[in-house]
């Protein structure tokens, strides 16, 4: 195929149009009536390009992208599991993508059941009592977690609890939600085997700790066998426990983040149910609470009075985080999802992502340094090449898998190691796949040692190479007027 | 291997201090800017601004870390070296000689917290 | 196996066996007993394609379809066909975010793109690559303006700002301990001189206006930015973005931030989402801006390409530090957006605001024609306008809705005073013929 590189606004050209309007069928109404002062002078910049320029511009550039129906996408964290078709197909209804938010309950009883069902599916997996769906994303979901956690202390009078314990292999995320929430961050320290340290965590759980935030299994892929007995300290302490979500696959179908001991947990739908990723989104963070927290989620509440559904506004909700009720046509496709597996299969999910991250990794433990051995869950970390004589490395080899077809998985995160090497397969790669990827990653280890020069010059075939990256940072050119205006440094 | 310039006051956090009469100019050092790789951006205070021995005072960036700027003196920031907005690169270059801000000292005492340059090159290490 | 299982029995043995234990059961023992989930979930059983699809089909007959004289933050404006068949290209849809350019430059080209049109609309000079929504954009440039100020933690917001923006603001606000105080409204509009007595207490950081504002109207900002300017604190004007193509640009009014919703560029009403906030300002301010940037740059052999840049303002570097905990975009909306813009261009998208402007003009004066409606203000606009009736503003709502219309929506649950208020809105989709037959409806009502 062609190289193709082309702007959309090197397209353009005066005179060409891409869209089809009806004839005014009222002239006699003009701009006329807004004042001279009030209409806008200055250029759009917009290009003007025809329907078929659009059309294959976007398809061309499409064909430079890398996604989960291109190939395997060994993402850690992310979940990047298949995308089912019919989610798209049950998404785009009419009869739902057509419905205004503002338009009366009477109205969109079909949407309001989809919301209310799908959040009292999210209730059953998570053991927990209600949820919103609120949230648009994992962060944001957070946020609002971290705003409930807060809401409940405030409520109760207990105003000195401004501090949330996160723990240093936490994803970023968690002390910035913390942060933009008005709270403070402390942390606290891991064991040599990546998990919370109980002994380090005691002494910090004083009167003023709103709660802990933890992801179980955490970013190392390692399950927290101590979580009733840290549940149990940060309850006796006043203390909730928030639970990050981004890593509940594994756990479909084998325990339930409630009858762990978390009072509020946030789920991502583009993770765990299947949702596309789009590129780094839409996706949806709804944020699940126990009983009695239930009074303090983001309004609009969703309430079902016999069979009537409607969204409400709660008195002690902690306020609004959204415009609107979410993001439904992420919602859709979740729900679509959760129907189309059933209990019968939403059970083997954590099981068969679980198998599918060991056979990995004990595939390739001679040739990666496995820091912390023996069963992991969805995901687990190498720490680099078993062999680093060479200078070959993490970002190195991460970007040889691109030449090989594969996607990098999650590197250097988490931030334990120097060479993190992230790796989570999900439940819906086969064998043959697997086998393909782990002989890859072999003949990049021993190519890291023959050849390395190869190695760290990768990628060689994807359609640009290595980028300059500090350039790009140091004199940012966000715009295309600032590419035209660009001139190379002497 | 990265210098040391003697006469110079250091800072645990790797700050130096140029002390000439009342004033403090202050920069990081080349251990530093070698530990950040390629400075991108440099966070300026402004002046007027008061700043602390101990306390933040701006940050440096680069790719994919960023790294708070520690003042190892107190006083009012009185000039920025405004040269880094458009080239942070010279950190890199020459990270001794191209100070950050320059400081009008309001305790010289402090100075004596700090490390010269034998101790800081010991930290180094 | 299901379907989207590709493993056989045989795979699982293989693979239980490379892991070197005897079960699937093996691989949680670590989990404590008592939390162990040992049956199944309270959920229904698996659906075939089939019965999804009717299951579906069956939910949306519980849905009344409504044509749409409704707008109050959702736009019901028309869609060109390509955009809807691009973004169902899965090598858009299935992507991560862009964090290996080498094989994301599909995704990072259209954010570039995303970037230099909303800049071009809104006249600032730089943009982020999308916020969740136009509610949480604003937020954020309440966050940035604190940010910028430093010491001062207090932001002022116009009464005719969208009411459910402002709920998002108040909230974001409360929990992160920044004060808010409103500007009162007078004949619709922003009473400059209550801002100009609140900004004269020296200690507001921003202050947040909106165009066209919560009741459709064009506000004469002028003036605004040099006040606000005067007392150290920035313009946050919030904007819709389709309606820039004809009014005046935050960037004229001399704003320094500019946000808001993508959501009328085209994309479908969808129950309130996806949409795509949008969120811009002036160069001074580009490393306070949240969130994703996409630069311009090259590779080792000198090709142009792009990259996520700024990183290191970001929560995945900064942690705790971080001026705001996003860490996604709106990625395939803001491709969306980036198409329609496209196909539109500057004629189409005025074209737009032409042939609504005029159906709702015309609407408001067949309105006033029957008797029965009043213009609650006199001030000019764009698409949308509030009335005052001497009808009951539930009856007649029943009444549209029955005869499958949904007609303005009512003020009286977001505004005091205004209970015998509807915000009407009218777009190019809307022909004269269907404002004729909403003018039929109502009659009918008076009788």
């Amino acid at each position: 195929m062609k190289q193709y590189d082309k702007l959309i606004f090197e397209l353009s050209k005066k005179g060409r149009m891409g869209y089809s309007l009806p004839e005014n069928k009222l002239p006699e109404y003009s701009f006329k009536a807004i004042p001279v002062a009030l209409q806008r002078s200055l250029e759009t910049g917009l290009p003007e390009v025809s329907e078929p320029e659009v059309v294959r511009h976007y398809t061309n550039i499409s064909n430079r992208n890398f996604g989960l129906d291109t190939g395997f996408y060994p993402l850690g964290s992310c979940t990047m599991k298949y995308n089912p078709k019919i989610n798209e197909e049950i998404a785009a209804l009419p009869a739902f993508t057509s419905l205004h938010p503002l338009q009366p309950a009477e109205t969109a009883q079909g949407a309001l059941e989809v919301y209310y069902n799908l959040s009292q599916s999210l209730a059953e997996i998570a053991g927990l009592a209600a949820f919103t769906l609120n949230p648009f994303a994992g962060a944001h979901g957070e946020l609002a977690g971290l705003m409930i956690m807060k809401q409940y202390h405030m409520k109760r009078g207990d105003l000195k609890r401004t501090k949330v314990i996160v723990p240093n292999s936490a994803h970023g995320t968690n002390p910035a939600s913390a942060m933009v929430c008005g709270m403070d961050v402390v942390e606290v320290q891991s064991t040599p085997e990546g998990t919370i340290d109980v002994e380090a965590l005691k002494p910090l759980l004083d009167e003023t700790i709103a709660g802990i935030m933890m992801t179980n299994p955490n970013t190392l892929g390692i399950f927290e066998t101590e979580i009733l007995e840290i549940a149990g300290l940060v309850h006796a302490a006043g203390g909730l426990l928030y639970y990050d979500g981004a890593n509940l696959n594994p756990l479909l179908g084998q325990c339930r983040p409630g009858d762990m001991g978390f009072d509020i947990m946030h789920i991502n739908l583009h993770k765990t149910f299947s949702t596309p990723h789009g590129g780094g989104g839409p996706g949806s963070g709804p944020v699940g609470v126990a009983q009695r927290l239930v009074e303090y989620l983001p309004n609009p509440q969703i309430k079902k009075e016999g069979d009537r559904y409607f969204f409400v506004n709660g008195k002690d909700a902690i306020g609004s985080v959204s415009g609107f009720a979410g993001n439904f046509g992420v919602m859709m496709r979740a729900y679509t999802y959760i129907l189309s597996l059933g209990k019968e299969n939403l059970r083997q999910v954590g099981e068969l992502a679980t198998l599918s991250a060991n056979y990995i990794k004990e595939s390739l433990k001679e040739y990666y340094e496995l820091p912390i051995k023996g069963i992991c869950k969805h995901e687990f970390v190498f720490d680099g090449l078993a062999d680093k004589s060479t200078g070959v490395t993490t970002l190195d080899i991460a970007k040889r898998l691109l030449d090989h077809g594969y996607h990098a998985p999650t590197i250097y995160f988490p931030m334990l190691f120097h060479q993190s090497i992230m790796i989570e397969p999900t439940e819906t790669e086969s064998l043959e796949t697997m086998d393909e990827f782990i002989e890859v990653m072999k003949k990049i280890a021993i190519e890291a040692i023959e050849d390395p020069q190869t190695v760290k010059t990768a990628p060689h075939t994807t359609p640009v190479r290595r980028l300059d990256e500090t350039t790009a940072a140091r004199k940012p050119i966000l715009r295309y007027v600032d590419l035209l205006n660009d001139t190379p440094e002497s | 291997m990265s210098t040391i310039v003697k006469g110079l006051y250091y800072a645990e956090s790797h700050e130096w201090v140029k002390v000439e009469g009342e004033f403090g100019f202050v920069g990081i050092t080349d251990y530093a800017q070698h530990a950040l790789g390629n400075v991108v951006y440099v966070d300026l205070p402004e002046v007027d601004d008061d700043v602390t021995q101990g306390d933040e005072f701006g940050a440096v960036e680069s790719v994919k870390a960023a790294s708070d700027l520690i003042s190892p003196v107190s006083g009012t920031v009185v000039e920025v070296n405004e040269k880094l907005n458009d080239k942070p690169q010279l950190i890199n270059e020459d990270a001794f000689g191209n100070w950050i801000m320059k400081v009008k000292l309001s305790d010289p005492r402090e100075l004596k917290a700090l490390m010269d340059s034998e101790a800081y090159e010991a930290i180094c290490e | 196996m299901h379907n989207y299982f590709p493993q056989t029995d045989a795979d699982i043995a293989t693979m239980l066996q490379r892991v070197g234990i005897g079960s699937m059961d093996e691989l949680f023992a670590e989990i404590p007993e008592s939390v162990r989930l040992r049956k199944d979930y309270d959920l229904p059983s698996s659906l075939s394609e089939t019965e999804i699809r009717e299951f579906f089909a069956a939910l949306g007959d519980k849905n009344k379809p409504l044509t749409c004289f409704a707008g109050a933050g959702a736009y019901d404006h028309y869609a060109p066909a390509v955009i809807a068949q691009i973004l169902l290209r899965s090598e858009f849809y299935t992507s991560y975010t862009p964090y290996q350019p080498e094989i994301g430059q599909g995704t990072l080209q259209y954010i570039f793109e995303f970037q230099s049109m909303i800049s071009g609309m809104t006249g600032m000079e730089c943009t982020n690559a999308s916020m969740y929504d136009g509610a949480t954009a604003t937020a954020e440039a309440m966050f940035m303006a604190v940010a910028q100020a430093k010491k001062k933690n207090k932001v002022l917001i116009s009464a005719t700002v969208h009411p459910n923006v402002r709920a998002v603001v108040d909230t974001y606000a409360l929990f992160k301990g920044i004060e808010v105080s409103e500007i009162a409204e007078k004949n619709g509009v922003t009473d400059k001189a209550d801002m100009e007595a609140q900004l004269a207490v020296g200690d507001v950081a921003g202050v947040i206006v909106s165009t066209p504002n919560f009741y459709g109207i064009l506000e004469d900002y002028s003036g605004y930015s040099e006040a606000v300017h005067g007392s150290k604190a920035l313009l946050i004007m919030h904007a819709d973005p389709s309606a820039l193509a004809v009014v005046k640009s935050p960037a004229e009014w001399g704003a320094d931030i500019a946000c808001g919703d993508g959501q009328p560029l085209g994309m479908p009403l969808n129950f309130g989402g996806p949409y795509v906030g949008y969120l811009s300002a002036t160069k001074d301010l580009v490393r306070k801006l949240p969130g994703r940037i996409v630069g311009a740059t090259h590779d080792v052999d000198g090709k142009r390409a792009f990259v996520l840049t700024l990183q290191a303002r970001e929560q995945h570097i900064r942690r705790e530090k971080a001026n705001s905990n996003i860490c996604s975009n709106q990625s395939l909306m803001a491709l969306y957006v980036t198409i329609y813009m496209a196909l539109m261009g500057p004629e189409g998208l005025k074209k737009v605001n032409e042939l609504s402007y005029s159906g709702a003009h015309y609407l408001l004066d067949e309105l006033v024609a029957t008797g029965a409606f009043t213009p609650a203000f006199d001030q000019p606009f764009l698409k949308e306008f509030a009335v005052r009736t001497t009808l009951d503003v539930k009856k007649l709502q029943s009444k549209l809705i029955k005869k499958g219309m949904l007609g303005g929506i009512a003020l009286g649950s977001y505004k005091k005073g205004m209970e015998d208020c509807l915000l009407f809105c009218v777009t190019e989709k809307r022909s004269k013929a269907q404002i004729d037959q909403l003018i039929t409806i109502i009659k009918e009502e008076m009788l």
